[in-house]
């Protein structure tokens, strides 16, 4: 793999040569990198080159699913959070997420945004806490008249928004996103990568996108992951390169990532 | 020369087709016809028969606990079966909800791999294939013995609460209300079960994800999200439970009379009916319509509830 300049700032995650396994399928070959704190990094590359599959790792989401098995290392702050001794539910705590599709709870907004606060047994003014974290999502002006409202009564943006309301309310260190804005309108797209610009300053973020002009506008750091063929028919994903955003798209090392953000194929 | 584009004219399908088209809509507007005065020619049969009865007795059918069919002196009155049906069914589903709702949620979680939960699916539903003649049989058999000595326990250690007040004597309500569980619980379970089965994924991942553990996520997310049809599926055990009768009538031990212990025979409406029809006469007859009316309300209230109580959990959640 191929680590160019150095990430800037103290590094948040240390992936070290992590192999990802569904039963006896290999999904994603090893794969090194480290993510930088207080910074957006993006992870791009076609579809089933594992890009979705590590950010997943990185808060144990994928334990979800039985069948999973990883190898190697992926360090928090260099403690190894696929330890034995280490709490999944304590990682997803510090390490939040949001998802591609906007997934409210079938609760009003308010009972949403308080919903991980409850988990941890917040013991502060619940009240400020959703206009804080609202205000936070660009979502108050919109919502505080209606907070007893369900959260599917919003738009597809606004729930959107919403779901990052509740990620942030748990003040995370770092934020999760998968594909954010895939299922949302250009505007709501808008809204939300300005979000992210204004979360860097709190959060560690990062971000799967599809879409590279995203990439180039919200992110400090970019990784391109590729998929290739294996022998028995299957996909295996890999890393090919990371480095600051500004070198993927203008100057990348590898052939692999010119011929991908030049659009010749993904 | 006519244009390319224009549409083939509505002639060009043959009169056949067109003919069996407007056939099979005529048949199937037929058919649900027939099925809708089926529904309305029983119930205004059943009513009018208990006309009679109505006259004869007035609300007092429903308050009153005397049941004579002495002619003469005949006098009805089924409060004693009506709360023996409304008692054993919310016994029962006391009993099947907390029991259905667990096997439900064992079952659509991925607590034991894919392959044994299917077993265990399969068996549970297979409760349901069991008729009720056998349920009541084994009741009988199986069941009453089984229970007699916690009954007689309950009896002599709580027997100052009138729920236990008396002996035990065998048929009653406790085992009747046992067993109306049992036959209720695999339709409950069943529909819970695919309700849990039903929500999206993200809502896990949602949950999980803000570092809840997975009995916060199933209490907190997934059964409200999946409440009407868990709400749905208990509304239908309990009509279910309400209008049951062969097991009910060989397990409840059919005594027309008012007693506040779970371990005295009680009766139900269904039971009611099933065991009086045979030597009914006259009045006797109208007043097991009557009943037969109360029967039907109860079972229409309880399906209107389940779609108010559905509609409005679906309002509140969705």
């Amino acid at each position: 793999m191929v680590n160019g300049a150095s990430p800037q700032g103290q590094p948040v995650f240390r992936v070290e040569n992590v192999n990802i396994y569904y039963g006896n399928f290999k999904a994603v070959r090893d794969v090194s990198m480290t993510i930088p704190k207080n910074q957006v990094t993006a992870f791009i590359g076609p579809s089933g080159c594992g890009k979705s599959t590590i950010l997943r790792c990185l808060n144990r989401l994928n334990d979800l699913i039985a069948s999973f098995r990883l190898e190697g290392k992926i360090t928090y702050h260099d403690k190894n959070i696929y330890d034995p001794d280490i709490d999944p539910v304590e990682v997803r705590r510090k390490i939040g997420m949001v998802f591609q599709k906007p997934n409210p709870f079938p609760k009003s907004i308010y009972d949403n945004v308080v919903y991980g606060a409850r988990v941890i047994n917040y013991k502060g003014d619940l009240d400020e806490l959703v206009e804080r974290s609202l205000r936070r999502a660009a979502l108050w002006d919109e919502v505080k008249d209606k907070l007893k409202q369900s959260g599917f009564s919003l738009s597809g943006g606004q729930q959107q928004r919403l779901c990052i309301a509740r990620t942030i309310a748990v003040e995370p260190e770092v934020v999760l996103m998968d594909e954010p804005c895939s299922a949302l309108d250009p505007i709501s797209t808008l809204k939300v990568e300005e979000l992210m610009h204004e979360l860097k300053a709190n959060y560690t973020i990062v971000i799967v996108t599809h879409n590279m002009q995203q990439a180039t506008r919200v992110a400090d750091m970019t990784a391109f992951f590729n998929a290739e063929a294996t022998p028995k028919g299957g996909k295996v994903g890999h890393l090919v390169e990371f480095d600051l955003t500004k070198n993927i798209f203008g100057s990348p090392k590898q052939q692999a990532t010119m011929d991908y953000v030049s659009g010749r194929f993904g | 020369m006519t244009p390319s584009t224009a549409l083939p004219e509505r002639r060009s399908r043959s009169p056949q087709e067109r003919l069996i088209d407007r056939l099979f809509v005529r048949t199937t507007l037929v058919l649900a016809v027939l099925t809708g005065v089926l529904l309305a020619f029983i119930i205004l049969v059943i009513a009018w028969r208990s006309l009679p009865a109505v006259q004869a007795f007035g609300l007092n059918f429903i308050t009153g606990s005397a049941w004579n069919p002495v002619p003469g002196r005949e006098e009805f009155g089924v409060f004693p079966m009506l709360y023996g049906t409304l008692v054993s069914s919310i016994i029962a589903l006391l009993i099947a909800v907390p029991l259905g709702l667990g096997t439900a949620i064992f079952l659509s979680e991925d607590f034991i791999p894919s392959q044994p939960r299917l077993v265990i699916s399969f068996l549970v539903e297979l409760l349901a294939a069991i008729p009720s003649v056998v349920y009541g049989l084994w009741g009988i058999f199986v069941l009453i013995p089984l229970i007699q000595p916690v009954a007689r326990w309950l009896h002599a250690n709580l027997g100052w609460i009138p729920l236990f007040g008396t002996e035990p004597v065998g048929p009653g309500m406790l085992p009747a209300s046992l067993v109306l569980a049992i036959m209720i619980l695999p339709i409950m379970t069943a529909i819970a079960k695919d309700s849990l089965a039903a929500l999206p994924p993200e809502l896990r991942q949602a949950s999980m994800g803000l570092g809840a553990t997975r009995w916060w996520t199933i209490f907190r997310v997934l059964i409200p999200a999946a409440i009407s049809g868990i709400v749905g599926g208990t509304m239908l055990g309990l009509g279910r439970a309400l209008g049951e009768t062969m097991a009910a009538t060989m397990l409840i031990g059919n005594a027309n009379q008012f007693q506040w212990s779970l371990l005295a025979p009680a009766n139900t409406i269904a039971s009611l009916l099933a065991n009086q029809f045979p030597e009914a006469r006259g009045i006797q007859v109208s007043a097991l319509m009557y009943a037969a009316v109360l029967l039907m309300l109860m079972t229409l209230i309880v399906n209107i509830l389940a779609e108010v109580i559905v509609n409005r959990l679906k309002a509140k959640y969705e």
